[in-house]
């Protein structure tokens, strides 16, 4: 049974569209599979899907270059050749070029700014595009499987069309830098990542020290946290700084990028996180929208490249947050044997990892200690809390 | 890279017969913690933010008298023997020069022309370019015996890859008869790099995949 009803869920089939290669880490399966995950606990009603747009050049022009836009475009013909752009950051490993690619990624971007548009209005008090929360995105360049900054785009919407306040959250593993570099010098966007800090992991930025510049010095926050942090440490942070700096900030609307790769199974990062964090994360998200902006709340999804073992509990337990449901502590066995033969792993039975699921980290009291230095350094240089 | 690369070309300067009161003002407005002394555009000095305020009266004492800064001039305490650097000098010689001479900057002269500056802050910012950190990049260190063709076997694997490097550096191994070398590559996955690397029988180390959990 769906919960208030008063949450909407942004999505359309064609998401999947946004597809690089067949073995590229960055699959589309993920989104059906959590699609069908949430409708087996039949926890969305039919008149909760909201049907995405394409984004217009003009809107995503706010943020993107027209020039890398045209490239985009030229790029995403049948006969284009990947050599002609490399300077835009497409053709590379990372982002290899597709047939469709404008269409699919402007879609994408679409969607959340359709969410956006939806909580601002107030016609949804949250809203969710997993397809979202393309944060690597730079305005002139392809980067980390991201081509439109679905992200930016929105809050550019927002600051132009409602002149609003936005606080952007970002908790995937990845260092949120294309958002942050396209707002850096703005004052009403605050900018927070918590990410794996970037000595090994790309984009290797997310330094402490990034704090925005001119009118907007003190907006940007990073929280670098060490390799193979696990849940305690890393909830620590993120409610040690994203509480404060959010109340003090006092936003119009608050825009949660939901990437799952921090998990202890992701192929691609080295934290060491459970799927507790990904109950815990919207909690404090929704929370803080309650209490600062009417509930005013934008989910988008992001990174996560264990696609079957943590992409679709991770989400699942967003989208039952934002709206309201309670959640079983199983995963229901008619989904585990629908998509277990497709699976190269034993896919796991419960939302919440049971503890002892994973051995401890060797190194984890001097992993924490570092990770409290980080927290307490982000504190006492953000001008923002004095 | 060369000095001509990286200096600032438009330079603010002082004259000989500025007070150290205007000099003041200009560092101060400028926010600038080295002005070189120009005249007829031939550089004859170098004075400090910190030479003046260590001329200027205590700002603790009231009584301060401040005529002394509009009654000197700026030639009477600026720096005759300037070291200087040449707009074709390598980047890496003007960090040199400031490193070894505990100074903060290096005036660029050209045909006895003050034609630029070069200061720590622009040694920093090439530095920081040149190890590629303002690119979004993965970073690797691989461990290889010391011997020739190192470099472009392991390059090769990422030739194969189409991964773009934003950042090569070497450095002496920790072991003898070894080198790292440090790449940053324009990849978010770098696992295939990581694989083909060890396949080809060199060690990746200081990296976290490449470890026991916890270990780095
Ligand atoms: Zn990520």
């Amino acid at each position: 049974m769906a919960g208030n009803g008063n949450s909407a869920f942004v999505y359309s089939d064609a998401f999947t569209r946004y597809k690089f290669t067949e073995d590229h880490p960055f699959n589309p399966k993920r989104l059906e599979m959590t699609l069908d995950l949430i409708r087996t606990l039949d926890l969305l009603d039919p008149g909760q899907i909201v049907t995405p747009r394409p984004a217009t050049f003009e809107e995503l022009a706010r943020v993107h270059d027209p020039r890398y836009l045209e490239a985009v475009i030229a790029a995403s013909a049948a006969d284009a050749d990947p050599d002609d752009f490399a300077r835009w950051g497409l053709g590379t490993e990372d982002t290899p070029i597709f047939t469709g690619m404008h269409d699919a990624t402007s879609l994408i971007a679409g969607g959340t700014l359709v969410a956006a548009e939806l909580v601002m209005s107030g016609a949804a008090r949250h809203a969710l595009n997993m397809a979202g929360g393309l944060h690597h995105a730079r305005r002139a360049e392809a980067s980390g499987f991201c081509v439109y900054n679905d992200i930016a785009v929105a809050i550019a919407y927002l600051r132009e069309t409602y002149g609003a306040r936005v606080a952007y959250i970002d908790t995937d593993a990845h260092h949120g830098d294309g958002v942050q570099w396209i707002f850096y010098e703005d004052p009403d966007v605050l900018t927070l990542s918590l990410h794996e800090t970037g000595k090994y992991l790309y984009p290797g930025t997310g330094e402490i020290v990034e704090r925005g510049e001119g009118r907007g010095y003190g907006y940007s926050l990073n929280v670098p946290l060490e390799a193979f942090t696990e849940d305690d440490s890393w909830m620590n942070a993120m409610r040690s700084v994203v509480i404060p700096t959010l109340q003090k900030f006092a936003p119009d609307i608050i825009i949660h990028q939901n990437g799952c790769d921090a998990h202890h199974y992701d192929p691609l990062t080295h934290l060491s996180a459970t799927t507790r964090i990904y109950r815990e994360m919207p909690q404090v998200t929704r929370m803080l929208a309650e209490e600062l902006c009417d509930g005013r709340l934008v989910a988008v999804g992001g990174g996560g490249y264990d696609i079957w073992r943590v992409v679709p509990r991770a989400w699942t337990m967003l989208w039952a947050e934002l709206n309201g449901d309670p959640l079983p502590e199983r995963v229901p066995d008619a989904w585990l044997s629908r998509w277990q033969s497709e699976s190269p792993d034993p896919l796991p039975a419960h939302f919440i990892d049971p503890p002892g699921s994973f051995e401890p980290i060797p190194r984890r009291a001097i992993i924490e200690e570092k990770n409290e230095i980080t927290v307490r350094r982000v504190l006492n240089g953000t001008p923002l809390l004095f | 890279m060369l000095v001509e690369q990286i200096m600032t070309r438009d330079v603010v300067t002082l004259a000989p017969d500025n007070t150290l009161q205007e000099a003041l003002d200009i560092s101060r407005r400028h926010r600038l913690r080295h002005l070189p002394v120009v005249k007829d555009g031939f550089l004859v000095g170098l004075i400090s933010d910190r030479d003046l305020r260590a001329a200027a009266p205590s700002s603790l004492d009231q009584a301060g008298d401040n005529s002394i800064l509009c009654d000197v001039r700026v030639e009477q305490l600026m720096v005759n023997e300037v070291i200087t650097a040449h707009p074709l000098d390598f980047a890496e010689d003007a960090a040199s020069q400031i490193y070894k001479h505990f100074i903060g900057c290096l005036p660029v002269v050209s045909q006895n022309k003050l034609v630029g500056i070069v200061t720590e802050r622009d040694v920093l910012r090439t530095l920081v370019e040149m190890m590629g950190v303002n690119a979004p990049t993965s970073r690797i260190e691989v461990e290889v015996p010391d011997k020739s063709g190192m470099l472009a076997q392991i390059s090769d694997l990422l030739r194969a890859r189409r991964i773009n490097t934003s950042a090569v550096m070497v450095f002496p191994g920790g072991k003898e008869g070894y080198k790292t070398i440090v790449f940053r590559i324009r990849t978010m996955d770098p696992r295939g790099f990581i694989q083909d690397i060890e396949a080809a029988g060199y060690r990746v180390k200081m990296h976290p995949c490449a470890v026991t959990d916890g270990e780095v």
